[in-house]
């Protein structure tokens, strides 16, 4: 039994190690821009697994996630801005939050970009706990629209509480603290707790009502849990991205936190496969990797604007001719990897349901 | 099935003790009746689609509900099931009074129920369509699950095993890992039976099983039907086109035509009433 799982452990083993020996290469190779591009990879992946979660496992169809994001970057990046700078760029800050500044270190690790990343994705989960409650009761493309309007929402708080976020202005100087190391390690939490919640009672909840609403409640699923509980956790792990994403870039403004951003990451999520956590990481790579492609022909061609699109007629296309995308509710069974037979014996032998988890 | 011990007719199956306040008043009321129906009625835009319909369910009965297309028989089972609110009149489940209840919570008190048109969760792999029923006494914390503590993964073993024996009992283990979606018509019916039965009801309503049925399917489906009642102490509630099989298997029936009931009785009663054949069962046979 024990050798079972440690077996079992084995697949995704192997994966993080060659991953991790792969990060270290490319961290010694001083490569800024291949660096930038595993960094700008991994936050992508992490909110097309949110997104996975939010809406591929209980088909409620939210467009606010890129608001989660951006609370979470703003309240990250308030978080860490040393007392100095808060002075200089927002002067009118409450006094408890003007002498606030995350920036402890245990050893070499900034811990306190660790903790403003925690708060304020907790703080996101609270809102978005609230937000949810009464967006969730509805129904399929009316939580559409509602999140929409969530979005919309955060845009223009954000663009009007310039003591907070100066505004329309850029919010600038933030602490450079993401790396390669913070994105990918964030990165292997999500993809667990994704992965464990899919395979879980509340996740077969989320699946359940989400194949049919009235036969879910007919077994006594109140189908507004298990659709909070995939918000929550979705709003959380954007939160996080967005607090990646502001030490990365470290300087933004609202705008960034928009339709463009939400868009890519729905292409993401619908081209890897609803419902596939193996599928949303395939789906991340893919566009990042092309849109990486298409920047350097627009910048050969003078077309600018081609890669979006690009992006665009790739998603109508998924979405008319093959609307589960690369793999649909399935996953690569990487945990099979070191058992008898392997992966490829696993495609071919395995029932179908291990296939799909 | 014959190693499930058999239990009382009121009392759920036995090792599913059920949620706290799904066995609630597990006493059944004074009147003996596991479900007491008064005055129920349901119209749609002034169409009567149910009026004045009344109920005293005996508990451990296969009770048969019989009338022509449109006489109200699904109404009647989305207004007991919590998908429908009543227009008038009173649900008691064991004394407690359930009008208006939503679905998720009649399920969890005890009434489970299938649909007319089958409704499975069809890209899920069969085990899992009877795991989300049965694990509503077996749900651990959402951390539990991401730690994956040994008790998590105690109780998820004991669940797919739970879960196998249902669709053994069943006669579907062989699609197991299939997806829901995939399997033939007849088997279909049967995983969403056992989907209902997997959340230990008190009662099981049942809405037209046997549709699409050949003979031989149907006489399985009323043997089956009379194990779920005879080893799990499982009150039936059934709706039926099929005459002979409600004739069979009923212990009492009740004749719906245009929302009202005009027959209550022994099924040999009812066979014999002028009015229910002139309605419904003389059309039945020239049929
Ligand atoms: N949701 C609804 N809205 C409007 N009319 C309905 C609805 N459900 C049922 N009805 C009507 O109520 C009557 C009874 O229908 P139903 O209960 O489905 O009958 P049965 O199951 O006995 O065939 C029919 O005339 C039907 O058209
Ligand atoms: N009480 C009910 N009994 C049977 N069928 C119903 C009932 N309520 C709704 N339906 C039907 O079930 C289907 C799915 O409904 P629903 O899940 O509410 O839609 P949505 O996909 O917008 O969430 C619809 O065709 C609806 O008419
Ligand atoms: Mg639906
Ligand atoms: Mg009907």
């Amino acid at each position: 039994m024990t050798g079972d799982r440690l077996r079992r452990a084995g697949g995704p083993g192997a994966v993080i190690l060659l991953v991790s020996a792969g990060l270290a290469v490319l961290e010694a190779s001083g490569q800024a821009f291949w660096q930038g591009l595993a960094i700008n990879l991994g936050i992508f992946t992490i909110l097309t697994l949110a997104l996975n979660l939010t809406s591929g496992f209980t088909g409620v169809f939210s467009l606010g996630q890129i608001g989660f994001m951006a609370l979470g970057a703003y309240v990250s990046a308030i978080l860490t801005l040393p007392v100095g700078l808060k002075d200089a760029y927002l002067s009118d800050l409450p006094d408890w939050l003007a002498g606030v500044h995350l920036d402890q270190m245990a050893g070499p690790v900034p811990i306190g970009f660790l903790g403003a990343t925690v708060v304020a994705a907790l703080l996101v989960t609270a809102i978005a706990w609230l937000v949810g409650r009464v967006l969730m009761r509805l129904s399929g493309h009316f939580v559409a629209v509602a999140t929409l309007g969530f979005l919309v929402i955060v845009r223009v708080v954000l663009f009007n509480a310039d003591t907070f976020t100066r505004g329309s202005r850029t919010f600038s100087n933030v602490t450079p603290n993401t790396n390669l190391w913070w994105v990918w390690i964030w990165l292997l939490v999500v993809v667990y707790v994704v992965w464990r919640v899919k395979r879980s009672p509340v996740g077969r909840e989320m699946l359940a009502q989400r194949e049919d609403r009235l036969a879910a409640q007919a077994i006594g699923v109140r189908v507004l849990d298990p659709r909070l509980v995939a918000f929550v956790i979705g709003a959380f792990f954007s939160s996080v991205a967005g607090s990646l994403y502001a030490h990365f870039i470290t300087s933004f403004s609202p705008t960034v936190f928009y339709f463009d951003l939400t868009f890519r990451v729905i292409t993401m999520l619908v081209i890897g496969g609803m419902g596939s956590v193996s599928g949303s990481i395939l789906g991340a790579i893919g566009i990042v990797g092309l849109t990486e492609v298409l920047r350097r022909v627009e910048d050969a061609t003078l077309l600018y604007g081609l890669s979006q699109i690009v992006l665009a007629v790739i998603f109508i296309v998924v979405i008319t001719v093959r609307r589960d995308g690369l793999l649909g509710q399935r996953e690569i069974p990487l945990d099979r990897l070191f058992l008898r037979g392997g992966l490829r014996r696993a495609a071919a032998t395995v029932p179908e349901a291990d296939q799909r988890l | 099935m014959s190693d499930t011990p058999r239990v009382g007719p009121h009392i759920v199956a036995a090792g599913s003790p059920g949620s706290p306040e799904g066995r609630r008043g597990s006493s059944v009321s004074t009147t003996g009746s596991l479900l007491e129906v008064a005055g129920l009625s349901r119209s749609f835009r002034g169409l009567v689609a149910l009026a004045d319909y009344e109920l005293q369910l005996s508990p451990g009965s296969i009770h048969g509900v019989i009338g022509p297309n449109g006489a109200g028989k699904t109404t009647l089972f989305n207004l007991l099931s919590g998908f429908l609110r009543p227009s008038s009149g009173t649900i008691r489940l064991a004394g407690a009074d359930i009008t208006g209840a939503p679905a998720w919570r009649v399920s969890r008190l005890g009434i489970a129920r299938t649909f007319q048109n089958i409704r499975l969760f069809g890209d899920l792999p069969v085990i899992d369509n009877v795991k989300v029923g049965l694990q509503r006494d077996a749900r651990r914390s959402i951390v539990s699950a991401l730690l994956s503590t040994s008790s998590f993964r105690a109780t998820e073993r004991e669940l797919t095993e739970r879960a196998t024996e249902l669709l053994e009992r069943f006669g579907i283990e062989q699609h197991r890992d299939r997806l829901a979606r995939h399997l033939p018509y007849g088997d279909q019916r049967r995983l969403e039976i056992a989907r209902a039965v997997a959340t230990s009801p008190r009662i099981l309503l049942l809405d037209e099983p046997n549709a699409g049925m050949n003979p031989v399917e149907t006489q399985e489906l009323l043997r089956l039907i009379r194990r779920i009642r005879d080893d799990q102490g499982i009150t039936v509630i059934l709706v039926a086109h099929d005459i002979p099989l409600v004739m069979n298997l009923c212990d009492r029936i009740q004749v719906l035509n245009h929302g009202r009931l005009i027959a209550d009785g022994v099924p040999a009663a009812v066979r014999a009433d002028p009015q229910v054949v002139a309605a419904y069962l003389g059309k039945g046979r020239d049929a």
